[in-house]
């Protein structure tokens, strides 16, 4: 997925003696080229065999797939437990994501211009959920949300996603905003703009890719999150993770192939998003 | 003091001013943050209308915090700031309606000047055609008409403020705030927009507080400076009143360079130092000096003469037996390093290069005429 680090080599300047290739200081090594190569395929590797398979006409998982037929997607989408569950899960992790991201973001501009311990201690809690083990927050979330009576619910999803999701805001936008020189937010009082109106015309347009990364990942940690999902499932209500748990451990149904393809296929287009923005805005 | 006119109307002949500025007045001024001493201690200025008044001073005496209060980014402890008598004390920075310039420009980096430039026009909610309209006036007037869609990082640091300052008097600001503006720039540069600052403030017409540490810039840029020593204002007044009558050895040393003989007594008719009796004239002793327990007598360097023997020196004329410890050649003239007698003071003269020639060791006599000389305390 996005695990793959980029390989920014050094381009060649143009003026350069036609005799000597000289090595720019920070090059990288053959040996960590290959390293990088081979991470790569351990992380690439299994969905190479998921796809394929996605297109075969067994009706059981086989390598090599057998044939061609597309019938694993006509399953998918004339399935209503599928789709629901899809539009479940897409719903969940884009109101997730946007809660995530207003959350995330407004704790650290507010976090940005505090220091000492209090502040420290803040962001600690703040980050906890991303070393807490899954099952401990499932459980902790599925005990509360019994008492609140909110297992089941869209709303208990999305308070429950969000609150995963939030520190990765928290993260990209800290560091973005690192990069922020506050003498700016003076400059824009001075000139007449209040608080509001600087955070909109003046911090966020210059840490919108902070922003932006935080609620891709925030979206992405919502829309794979399976564990409090399980615990959190109502016969009317759960999510394409879920589904696709159910499908494997309770039918064993050859769609799951098709499934996971998109959900590999849409994630990795979703998290490729900033990068192409990044280049994007490198070259102009 | 020169500082405290108790009219609010335009108090000097201004020359040919377009339009009016504001008066900005401190009183009892006090910001204390909790440490040992407050970084702000009792200030009371008046800024007059149109004036150029710069807050010079070392780092940490209180300069910087105090044009903070003056923009609202810091809130006063005590005292009260007004604007044209209107108390602003407890307005935000972005309800002051002032202008500032820092060291770092600030620009907003994903604008482009033109954007930049009409930044506080549209929050403003000026109309379209007329913010057109003055970008383009006052990007001609700081000489960068042509350069509206570059975005900053296109333009050299001098260029850079050039756009900041545009951006800052574009909205007709009550004043001018100008937070070390030149200090992140080189030599030459710093030239060039010293004179680019200083046709603006004739050109508007509004009043300017520059900060800054940097003495020379301080006398050659302000109609007034307040002088800033550990959170109060030591002297307020033009740059010349500062050099040639400053009331304080703390005044007489930040400014330029002086020779200081530290005195044991209160100052008479004469005043004594070692065992050297001299003159002095009651108006070169500063009110200060006159009722502070430890007065201190200097002379600037250019004041004073090297004669060879006692005989040379003028009557009347104050003198003190030297030796040559160093003679600098600078082109137009030499500074010539003096040691006084056993005393560790370091003596500075500065001589026409035409003059005679002194070896280094020669023993020689100082001597100043009586009205050159100034009494301050310490």
């Amino acid at each position: 997925m996005t695990t793959a680090p980029e390989l920014d080599v050094p381009r060649a300047p143009a003026a350069r003696p036609a005799r000597r290739r000289q090595r720019s200081v920070d090059a990288v090594p053959w040996w960590l080229r290959v390293v990088v190569a081979l991470v790569a395929l351990y992380f690439v590797l299994p969905t190479l065999f998921v796809i394929p398979m996605s297109f075969s006409e067994s009706s059981t998982f086989s390598f090599p797939p057998e044939g061609f037929t597309l019938q694993l997607y006509r399953n998918f989408f004339t399935d209503p437990v599928w789709l629901t569950s899809l539009r479940n899960s897409v719903a969940v992790a884009v109101v997730a994501a946007l809660l995530a991201t207003v959350v995330g973001t407004a704790a650290a501009v507010g976090l940005h211009n505090l220091t000492g311990r209090m502040a420290r201690l803040a962001r600690t809690v703040l980050m906890i959920s991303i070393v807490t083990p899954g099952i401990v927050i499932a459980v902790v979330v599925y005990i509360s949300f019994l008492k609140w009576h909110l297992v089941g619910s869209f709303t208990g999803y999305v308070l429950a996603h969000a609150a995963i999701g939030m520190p990765f805001v928290l993260v990209s936008v800290t560091s973005a905003l690192s990069g922020f020189d506050p003498k700016l937010l003076r400059a824009s009082a001075s000139l007449g703009a209040n608080p509001l109106r600087t955070f909109l015309r003046v911090t966020m347009p210059l840490i919108s890719r902070g922003i932006l990364t935080g609620a891709i990942f925030a979206f992405v940690t919502s829309f794979d999150e399976v564990v409090i999902a399980l615990f959190l499932r109502s016969p009317t209500f759960q999510t394409l993770p879920v589904q696709m748990f159910n499908s494997v451990t309770f039918e064993v149904d050859p769609t799951i192939a098709a499934t996971s393809s998109l959900v590999v296929t849409a994630v990795t287009v979703i998290c490729l998003v900033p990068l192409l923005l990044g280049s994007r805005r490198k070259n102009r | 003091m020169p500082a405290t006119t108790t009219s609010t109307v335009a108090p000097t002949a201004a020359p040919a001013v377009p339009r009016a500025g504001t008066q900005i007045r401190l009183t009892d001024v006090v910001k204390d943050y909790g440490l040992a001493v407050p970084a702000v201690d009792g200030v009371s200025l008046t800024i007059e209308p149109g004036e150029f008044m710069t807050l010079l001073g070392p780092s940490g005496s209180g300069k910087t915090t105090t044009l903070n209060l003056i923009a609202g980014f810091e809130t006063l402890t005590s005292g009260r700031i007004a604007f044209n008598g209107d108390d602003v004390s407890s307005l935000p920075p972005h309800k002051r309606d002032l202008g500032m310039l820092f060291q770092n420009y600030a620009l907003f980096p994903h604008m482009t000047v033109a954007q930049n430039v009409a930044y506080p026009l549209r929050e403003r909610k000026v109309p379209k055609a007329e913010i057109t309209r003055r970008v383009a006036e006052v990007l001609e007037l700081v000489q960068l008409t042509g350069r509206d869609d570059n975005v900053p990082s296109q333009l050299s640091g001098g260029q850079q403020q050039r756009v900041a300052l545009a951006r800052a008097i574009v909205f007709d600001p009550k004043a001018l705030l100008l937070d070390e503006p030149l200090g992140a720039l080189d030599r030459n540069l710093r030239g060039a927009l010293q004179a680019e600052i200083q046709r603006i403030h004739r050109e508007v017409g509004s009043t300017f507080v520059f900060v800054t540490h940097d003495q020379e810039e301080a006398m050659s840029l302000s109609d007034r400076i307040a002088l800033f020593n550990s959170g109060r204002i030591e002297q307020v007044g033009s740059p010349e009143t500062l050099y040639r009558a400053p009331e304080t050895l703390f005044t007489a040393t930040f400014l330029g360079d002086s020779n200081v003989f530290e005195l044991a007594q209160a100052p008479g008719s004469t005043v004594v130092w070692g065992d050297r009796t001299w003159a002095v004239e009651p108006r070169t002793v500063s009110d200060r000096a006159r009722a502070a327990e430890h007065a201190a007598l200097m002379v600037r360097p250019e004041d004073v003469r090297i004669a060879q023997r006692a005989d040379e020196v003028p009557a009347g004329a104050n003198a003190v037996p030297a030796r040559v410890t160093d003679v600098h050649y600078l082109g137009s003239y030499r500074n010539v390093v003096l040691s006084y007698g056993s005393s560790d003071v370091v003596g500075r003269a500065r001589l026409d290069a035409s003059e005679t020639q002194l070896a280094v060791g020669q023993d020689v006599v100082a001597w100043w005429r009586v009205e050159r000389q100034r009494v301050v305390s310490r």
